[in-house]
């Protein structure tokens, strides 16, 4: 079985925010990790390795940089990697990205795509779907138990209130959540191999089947008209009343903003 | 693209179990009044399996048109039937707008129709409003007038974007629950029905749907509640987190905690708010017995709406409430949620 976990390199969000004077980010000038959700997706991908043999292969798309999340998931155990990095790619929305990730990923064989579910810097949870959309193979989002059955995946796939079990044929596209598991380290051993490994690495001339028209900040159908750091917000009200009161008084509250 | 051929503020109406879910009524509260901006009208898109019954609720809260695609292929949500569905309906009427809730549904749904169809979608919106694209006239390029410009928060809550699609139709957005305002409900309003169905032939992509497991699973997920009630130590012991529980079922919420809490035993770690626990931004968020560590704030202070509850009047969790009571959390819990009882059942 020939598995492909799509990673992506991020700012720590818990570091400072910065940005390009045309309101794009400013990733070069902040602390990065692998970002959470794809890394559960990676060990969800390893754990299909230990359990009924594949070879998995990450990608990302990124600047040079990002090749350290490819070695640190190599150091996991990953087989291969693939660092997809070219200027003209820069500025990519969620449709320029995937399209980009598509036509890097059809000069492969993969039976499996495991994305996560939403990257800590975009929030978007849009890649992932996207991406199963240009490859048109089916996706199941919010996956949360991943097994295999014959030529066919079986997944746990989280709703608000339920969860649903869903067969679908491979190739199939998985997006992984943070809490699906609790990623392996590292080990000595593989980090010693990962910084002797082989990243390969891929420009606009390897993608396939992609127009330049849908590539990077050009070929972005949203544009940011504004972006700012938020406005922390003060301290509201402060009553002290008995408890009857403070009960009013919560009620009322809620009753003006319209949660009840 | 001729984008003068896109007209109408649409909305996909999301339903489960053929209830019509809120978002759908707060989606077309908002869609009217963009529409009223733009002199249109706002359109509700009704996908399931014996639905179309459902269609007068969402003229009675505003709904101008309902399409209702009604196939048995469409009972349960699958993403590969209910993609065909908005697709074709967007290629057949071709809206200008196209809002979608960013429940689990609909962050999975969006993505898949805008990549088919080829336009910009602007992932789980907390504002929405028609104006000029760019904000403010730049030398050399044109300015586009009655553009959507979609407000996200990203980057954990540390920014905020406002984004266009000037050059692709529809303008796309997923848009948060419980942020939009519903219209009050006019009992008896009717709207234009249209039945559309484009055909449904079943392929590779449409998944086997093998069970439905209507529980809350382990690990159902404190970040997607849209009510938090969550407790510190001041609660006291786990036996105590009954009446915070009693609450959370009362209003619709989940429970959720502070870091004591879960290093005391109280409550599994999946449950923790705060910067080793998770970041959540529900519509209100419940402090009940919660000091304030700087830690905890960090994971919850871009809630929509935070009321404290804490008998000490210096905890720091006064500093980022919206509503602080200072008293006894034994007494104040209980007694909200009696009442809350009672509103809610006078419904």
């Amino acid at each position: 079985m020939k598995i492909v976990v799509c990673i992506k390199q991020v700012p720590d969000t818990k570091g400072g925010v910065q940005f390009n004077p045309d309101g794009t980010l400013n990733r070069a000038a902040m602390l990065t990790i692998m970002n959470p959700d794809d890394k559960a997706g990676l060990e969800a991908a390893l754990r299909l390795k230990d359990q009924y043999g594949a070879e998995v292969t990450v990608v990302t798309m990124g600047l040079p940089k990002a090749e350290d999340v490819l070695r640190e998931a190599m150091a996991m155990g990953a087989d291969k990697a693939i660092l997809v990095t070219d200027r003209v790619l820069g500025g990519a929305d969620t449709w320029a990205t995937s399209q980009t990730l598509a036509g890097a990923i059809r000069n492969l064989e993969y039976d499996l795509i495991i994305t996560g579910r939403q990257a800590i810097d975009g929030d978007t949870a849009q890649v992932g779907p996207q991406l199963s959309e240009h490859l048109n193979i089916p996706v199941i989002s919010y996956a949360q138990n991943i097994k295999i059955d014959g030529d066919s995946v079986i997944v746990e796939r989280q709703f608000d209130d339920r969860y649903h079990v869903l067969k679908a044929k491979m190739p199939c596209l998985i997006t992984a959540l943070a809490e699906l598991n609790e990623p392996r380290y590292m080990t000595p051993g593989g980090i010693f191999d990962a910084c002797k490994a082989e990243v390969t690495v891929w420009g606009r001339a390897n993608l396939v089947d992609v127009e330049d028209s849908n590539l990077g900040l050009k070929g972005s159908p949203t544009q940011i008209a504004k972006a700012s750091d938020k406005v922390r917000k003060g301290q509201g009200e402060k009553v002290n009343l008995d408890p009857a009161e403070s009960v009013d008084y919560i009620v009322g509250k809620l009753k003006e903003k319209h949660v009840i | 693209m001729n984008l003068e051929e896109y007209k109408g503020v649409y909305v996909f109406a999301q339903q489960v179990d053929n209830k019509i879910d809120s978002i759908a009524f707060e989606l077309v509260g908002k869609g009217k009044d963009l529409a009223a901006d733009l002199g249109t009208d706002v359109t509700a898109v009704l996908v399931g399996s014996g639905v179309k019954d459902l269609a007068d609720q969402l003229a009675e809260y505003g709904a101008d048109r309902v399409i209702v695609v009604d196939d048995p292929e469409c009972k349960e949500y699958r993403t590969e039937p209910y993609a065909h569905a908005l697709a074709s309906v967007i290629k057949e009427f071709k809206p200008e707008i196209f809002l979608v809730g960013a429940t689990a549904i609909g962050r999975d749904l969006g993505p898949r129709v805008s990549a088919r169809i080829h336009t910009g979608l602007t992932a789980d919106c907390t504002q929405l409003d028609i104006g000029d694209f760019p904000l403010n006239p730049v030398p050399g390029k044109e300015t586009k007038h009655n553009q959507l410009l979609m407000t996200r928060p990203a980057f954990g809550g540390n920014t905020i974007a406002t984004i266009a699609c000037p050059d692709f139709r529809p303008q796309m957005a997923t848009v948060r629950p419980g942020v939009m305002q519903k219209h009050p409900r006019v009992p008896g309003a009717k709207a234009e029905v249209i039945e559309f169905n484009p055909g449904f032939v079943p392929d590779h992509k449409y998944v086997e749907i093998l069970d439905v497991v209507k529980a809350v699973s382990d690990t159902v997920d404190i970040m997607d509640a849209k009510i938090l009630v969550s407790g510190g130590r001041g609660v006291g012991s786990p036996e105590n987190f009954k009446i915070l529980e009693d609450l959370a079922e009362v209003i619709g919420g989940t429970v959720s905690c502070s870091r004591a809490v879960v290093d005391a035993g109280w409550k599994p770690k999946a449950l923790q708010v705060g910067q080793t626990g998770k970041t959540v931004r529900p519509n209100v968020y419940f402090a009940i017995g919660i000091s304030g560590a700087i830690q905890h704030l960090a994971g919850m202070e871009e809630s929509d709406i935070i009321i404290a509850i804490n008998k000490d009047e210096t905890a720091p969790i006064f500093d980022v409430a919206d509503y602080g009571i200072v008293g006894d959390l034994n007494k104040i819990v209980p007694a909200l949620t009696e009442r809350l009882r009672v509103e809610l059942a006078a419904k």
